[in-house]
Parts: C-alpha cells; structure tokens; sequence
C-alpha cells in the first residue's frame, strides 16, 4: 500500500444511513422520497432479486443439490450473502457465551432471505414492565406506532386475516392461501387442545396491492431465495428500488463503514467507512447520520466512534449502548404424519413459509415463565434438497410399506419405493418466544481482537435465565401434546430435557437480536429517545432493531419497518423546523 | 411484471472481473464432460462463491478404482425399475466426487469405508469389490445393509453403507430424474388454490365457512 490518505466524497448529503436492510431500506425510502440527499452505505455488494435470486431453480443446478456452505448457510440457494461467518470479519465470545451471530453482506440484507412473517406488537407489549415487573416499559404504546403499522401494510402488503384478538392487532390485510393439508391436520389437532390456529401473517402478495401492479406472488414458496416477481418484501426490491429511481439515493456497496464521526460541538458530521473493492478510506458528510447496520452493528459503530466529547462512545454516556442484547426464544421438533404416508401428488408450494400459526393464548399468572410465543408449523411435500432421503434405515423398519413390514435399511427396487412412500409425510413445529432484555446479556468491544478493516471487533456476553429456558420447556410440552393429538410421531427433537435447556437454541440463532441501542425517556438508562433519536446527539439516529426495548413474541422486522418510518418522518419534519 | 431498471446502473463505481469470465470458460468445458456437476457460476453467486466453486473443482479426490466401486454401489443402492433409472444413469458418483470435496468430513469415512469394504472381499473372496460377482458383492452388501440384523463385527461396515446410501438416495432424488420418479410437481409459478377436493375427500377434510370465505381463491382454469 502506498501513501495512506482518507478521500473525502464531496457530495454533502441531508442523510447518511448505514445498512440497507429493513430500517435503512425503510429511512432510505422515505427520505429520498420527501426530496432529502441521501447516502446509503452498505457492506455488502449490490443485490436485484430480479437479477440474483436463485428462485426457480431445481435442486440438480446446484452441485451440493442445495446443501449449505459458509457463504450460504441456509442452503445453496438462499437469498442471504453470509451469516454465521464472515471471512476476515471475527467475533469473540466471553467465557461460556454462545451467541451466535448472523451477518448479511448484501444490499436488502437479511430482508432478501427472511421468513416475512409480518406481525404488529400489540398494547401490552409496550408495557411489559407495568404487567409483569421485568424489562422496562417502552417510552411509547400501540397508539403511537399504530397509523406506521397501518401506511407499512398498505405500501409494502400483507396477509392475514383480523381477529380481534386483543394483543396481536387487526391490519390492514390481503386475504390469506387456504391451509395445505398438514396444517388442516395441525389445526384440527391443536384446536381441540386450546392452541388457537389462525391464518398466518406474512408479508407475500396474493393478491395485487391495489396501487402497485408491478409486484406478482407465483406461489413458489421459495420467498427464502429473494423473489424475481418481488411479491414478497425484501428491502432491496420493495424500499431501495423505488428510492434509487426517485434520484435522491446514492447507494454506495461494500462500504464497511469505521467511525460515526463528530465536531467539535459533538454533533455527527457523517461516516467514515473502508471501501471493501480498493481498501481505501473514506469520508461521506450528512446533516444526520441515521445507523440500521442490525442491533449489533450499530452498537459496535457508536462505540467505535469515540472523541472527546463522546469519550465512552457516541450516544453512550447512560453506557447502555451494547446492553440488553436479546434474541427471540427458540425450540422445535417434528416427525412423521403416518396418516400422509404414500400421498396423491399435486402442487403443493403455496407461499413461502406457512400459511397458519399459532399466536400466544396463554395468561402468564397461570404459568412458571413470563412472557409468551408463537408456533410456526411445516412439513408437506417439499422440493426434495440434499439430506432428502437421509436415514432411511430409521423409517422403513418401523412402518409397514404398503402394508408390508421390512427389515430397516436395505438397497435396491424396494428402497426406491421406500422413498416414494413416506415422501410429503414430515410436519415439524417450533416457537418462537420473547425473552427478557437484561443488562448483563451484552455485546461490547473487545479490547484485543481487530477485523482484517482494522476496525475493533465484538466481543459477546449472554446467557440464557430460568425464564427463557422454562417457556424451552413448556413449548416442547405443547409440541409433543400436537404431534400425539394429530396421531404423528415424534423422530427428532423429542427427548430434550433439563439437561440441554429443552432444546432451546442459543442465543442469536434465532437471528430476532435487539436491544443493544435502545430507547427510553431516561438519558442516563437510554441511547434514544422515543424518536429513535439519541439522547447524547441530535443528529444521530438508529433504526434497527437496536432500538427495542423488548421484542415480543412477534418477529421483529415489521416494527423495524414501523419504527423507521416513524423516524423517519421526524427527521423531514424537524429539516423543515431547522431543528436538524 | 415491470423489470425497470436495475439498482446496478444506478451503483456509484461497479467492480467488473475478469476472473469471473476465465471461470466460466474452465466450468462450461467441465460440464460437457461430467455433466451432473453443473457450474454454479451464474449472476445468483457471489464473488466468493465462484472463486471457491472453482477452487474445489480443480481437485480429483477419488481415485479410478475406488470411483468403479462407488458406481457398482450406487446401482446397488438405486438401480433402475419401472418408474426410473439408476444412480449412474442419474450420475450420482458426480454428485459424490463433488460433495466430499466440498464437505471435507466425508472424505475419510467414505475412504476407509471402501477399503475396509475391499479388505473383507480380499479375505473372503480374493478379490477386492469390484472385481468380484454379482453374487459375491451382493452376499457382502447383505452382511451391512441392514443395521438391526448385521453381525456386530460388521458394525463399521454398516456405517460406511448407511452413508453410502444416505448420499446415493440423497443425490439421485435431487437429480432431474430422480424429482421426477417421486412426483414432486412444484417449483413452477402457480396459483395456490387449497388442497384439491379428491384429496380432502380422501382424508375425510373440508375447509371451513370462514376459511372458504377469508381465503385467497382463483378460477381453475
């Protein structure tokens, strides 16, 4: 490397955001719209799911037949750059963490690959605290994010169906795809124990949005692997697209932004960040700085970005900025549905995921754990990938084949036919639940370890409470009391007990992480105010999960979408007061 | 649908590479020769991905002999029947040779797991597996094949198979023609329109009133 210089863009931009996922994409979208200069730095490379989805292609195009790799690890033809690794780009863990950590490297992010399950918090998970003691209370309610909930449905599209259910709030929905045949034998089993079952919400088009006829759902169900026909949100297709053609968005990929930087006065002044293509450094000015890098990533940002006026990083002197780390609660298991053995075959893709859940029914007073979640469910005759057809010997032995009993394992014509006979016969389940935002699960610099950028690395602390691991355990009860009403058997995930939590996923895997930047009215024990604004600079912003003060039972993406916006909107309105 | 245009010719500075098009050259030419491997090269990898498809291409793993023996095992495994072919017709060895090269972990089980398979034919039969009669190869794979009744002495041999067939099932029902014999009839654009009514009718099921009135329908065509 010859001489070292940092290039300054000469542009001056109203707003530099960094991360291109579902709150940048979502601030780039409204701010360029509303005729604001912006600058979006992101990571990774670009990405069109039009041009780089791998939708519709069959198993045989890719030579591991879709297995995953560390580039893929959802598979090989998934809609996410990376995930648990980055090469070049490490993270440490304090002694017995094991938080895991997924990174998109892409324009979208992690929108592109998502599960779209769109879902609004409700009243009463605004005010955890009020109820059940624990957490803290968000510095807002239902009232204030509602009309977001309502403009996000109307832009982006959901499905769903209003139920009246009093903390998983009515939308504004299209209508829901009719349940595949598992999911009716799911209903009819959890129903008749008291697990409601009603249509999923996802964010999937089945219909056309009335004022937008260029998006389509073909019912592939590959919604993981990002959609040509963009009938399913992703923040590259649904918010940057439409914000790049306004003229307003520079979008600059594999740009690893370094530092917030400061004034004098403490004020941002833009973002210094490493141009991944010719490692070179540079600068780019805003009159604000808004960060939607994921929860963790912003966190690392500000407390990388110290000065003397933010010593202890910036919008961190509450030295909150890292805490309160939290992912969703996770367990699963899944089975054979003996009833779906040798099935008719016809289409059954449907949309990407599943078209019914079930929401938290449950009064915590009744219960050992606070909190609730929600079950996902699928299973069906799915596009056969790599590990289709593994273990064998454990399936033919124990089921008769059309009416014959086998000795288990085995070759040749009657393995074939094996295979054809319990194909489309699997149903699995999991939940997904809230656990509590504590300032000891953390994440924070590591004061030994640098990426190849040079820019320090975090280091992570967490650990499940008794709380988290108690909803593991109810939620496998729940599972298993399913699977027997439905007369299916269980053949993994069926025997966890106190002694792996109950087959609760660790921390991170769940990829729903929050609370590293959050909110509150109180400067000393928040980073934002309710603006998603920082209380320690004005012009600085983050709109990513960072911001939550807890997370619900409800994946997180559509109040990132609601929180941004909202956000956003604050920043066009406090320009035009000269506030900014 | 509406393409517009593409977020790339609006990107401040694009890397072009031309390491990426050298790649393609070096994969089309593999391709007409192997065929089941197919360059995985297009606009949906990443950089990354290509340089690594390429790199783990360059390499032969499996020696001539021990691919002969992982044929006859495969047609073993899946031979040809009334509703398909067999695992070389489908070109399962490929799929092998590739799949332990991009998954490292394989490469000793499946290794010493043939030998250990040519040893006990050596000893048995004199011979090592792929030179011994049909006979003779199916009265061994008898011995391994079936995991409850096999002699515990066999126990390694059982694993070997088990893996074996794992990956032979595994690659020739992700092959086109293995999708095809087990009737998978997804992975077109569509119209989800419920379950079809001989089905509902088999399992005794019908949607609800609510369900039929709330849900998403389109004429049949």
């Amino acid at each position: 490397m010859g001489d070292m210089q940092i290039k300054m863009q000469p542009k001056q931009y109203d707003a530099v955001i960094v991360g291109s996922g579902a709150g940048g994409g979502m601030a780039a979208y409204v701010l360029a719209n509303a005729g604001l200069k912006v600058c979006l730095l992101e990571a990774g490379p670009n990405y069109d799911p039009a041009i780089h989805s791998a939708q519709l292609k069959n198993p045989w195009e890719s030579p591991r037949r879709g297995a995953s790799t560390k580039f893929r690890p959802f598979g090989d033809f998934d809609g996410c750059y990376w995930g648990w690794s980055v090469d070049g780009e490490p993270y440490t863990h304090a002694e017995g963490d094991k938080w895991e950590w997924w990174r998109a490297r892409m324009v979208g992010g992690r929108t592109n690959h998502w599960g779209r399950i769109s879902l609004r918090f409700g009243p009463r998970d605004f005010k955890r605290k009020s109820i059940d003691g624990l957490g803290d209370d968000w510095p807002i309610g239902y009232e204030d994010i509602k009309p977001y909930y309502d403009k996000i449905d109307q832009l982006i599209g959901v499905f769903g169906t209003n139920e009246g259910l009093p903390n998983d709030p009515d939308g504004i929905f299209l209508p829901p795809p009719k349940p595949r045949l598992h999911e009716m034998f799911v209903k009819k089993a959890a129903t008749g124990m008291g697990v409601p079952v009603i249509p999923s919400r996802l964010s999937i088009l089945t219909k056309q949005l009335p004022n937008n006829k260029d998006r389509n759902c073909i019912f592939c169900g590959q919604c993981g692997r990002s959609c040509k026909y963009y009938g399913d949100f992703s923040s590259s297709s649904v918010l940057i697209k439409p914000a790049a053609l306004t003229g307003n968005l520079d979008l600059i990929t594999n740009a690893m932004a370094r530092e917030v930087l400061t004034n004098k006065d403490g004020l941002a002044t833009g973002v210094s960040y490493v141009d991944k293509n010719d490692l070179q450094e540079y600068q780019v000015n805003g009159r604000v700085v808004i960060l939607a890098a994921s929860a963790c990533e912003s966190a690392r940002l500000l407390l990388n970005s110290k000065s003397q006026r933010h010593p202890n990083g910036l919008a961190n002197s509450s030295n909150v900025v890292g805490k309160y780390l939290h992912d969703s609660t996770g367990a699963a298991l899944g089975g054979v549905l003996p009833e779906l053995f040798d099935r008719k075959r016809y289409n059954e893709d449907g949309v990407g995921g599943m078209h019914v859940y079930s929401p938290w029914w449950l009064d915590n007073k009744k219960l050992d754990f606070p909190r609730g979640y929600h079950i996902e469910y699928w299973g069906g005759m799915q596009q056969p990938a790599y590990g289709f057809g593994f273990g064998m010997e454990g399936m033919n032995g124990k089921y008769a084949v059309h009416g014959k009993t086998k000795e288990a394992g085995g070759y040749g014509a009657s393995l074939k036919e094996d295979v054809r006979f319990f194909y489309g016969a699997s149903v699995g389940m999991a939940g997904r639940g809230e656990g509590i935002a504590r300032a000891d699960n953390l994440c924070e610099i590591d004061p030994n370890v640098v990426d190849k950028y040079g820019i320090p690395v975090l280091r992570f602390n967490t650990k499940w409470s008794d709380y988290e691991i108690k909803q593991a355990k109810h939620m496998k009860e729940t599972f298993k009391e399913i699977m027997h009403n439905m007369g299916a058997v269980i053949t993994w995930g069926g025997d966890d007990n106190e002694k792996n939590n109950y087959g609760l996923a660790n921390p991170g895997n769940i990829i729903h992480e929050a609370g590293t930047v959050r909110m509150g009215n109180d400067p000393k024990t928040s980073a934002l105010n309710k603006w998603s604004q920082a209380h320690d600079c004005k012009n600085v912003f983050c709109v990513d999960g960072g911001q939550f003060v807890s997370q619900a039972d409800k994946n997180i993406t559509w109040t990132i979408l609601a929180l941004s916006m909202r956000a956003s909107e604050y920043i066009v309105d406090e320009m035009k007061k000269q506030n900014l | 649908m509406d393409r517009r245009k593409s977020i790339k010719a609006l990107l401040i500075g694009t890397a072009a590479s031309g390491v990426f098009v050298e790649a393609c050259k070096t994969a089309d030419k593999k391709v007409t020769d192997a065929s089941t491997v197919s360059p995985f090269l297009g606009e949906d990898r990443m950089q990354e991905e290509k340089d690594n498809y390429t790199k783990v291409t360059a390499t032969t793993f499996f020696t001539e002999h021990e691919m002969k023996t992982i044929a006859l095992l495969s047609d073993i495994i899946i031979p040809k029947d009334a509703i398909s072919g067999s695992a070389t017709e489908a070109k399962v060895p490929d799929f092998i040779e590739f799949i332990v090269k991009d998954m490292p972990s394989n490469q000793t089980p499946l290794r010493g797991g043939l030998r250990w398979l040519d040893m006990q034919c050596l000893h048995r039969y004199n011979h090592s597996f792929k030179d011994c009669t049909q006979q003779q190869q199916l009265e061994i794979v008898n011995e391994i094949a079936y995991p409850k009744k096999a002699k515990p002495e066999m126990a390694q041999g059982v694993a070997f198979f088990n893996k074996m067939r794992d990956l032979v099932v595994t690659g020739f029902y992700t092959s086109e023609m293995g999708v095809k014999d087990l009737g998978y009839m997804g992975n077109v654009p569509n119209q989800w329109n419920g379950v079809p009514d001989d089905v509902l009718k088999q399992y005794g099921l019908s949607y609800t009133e609510k369900e039929l009135k709330e849900c998403v329908s389109f004429d049949k065509a």
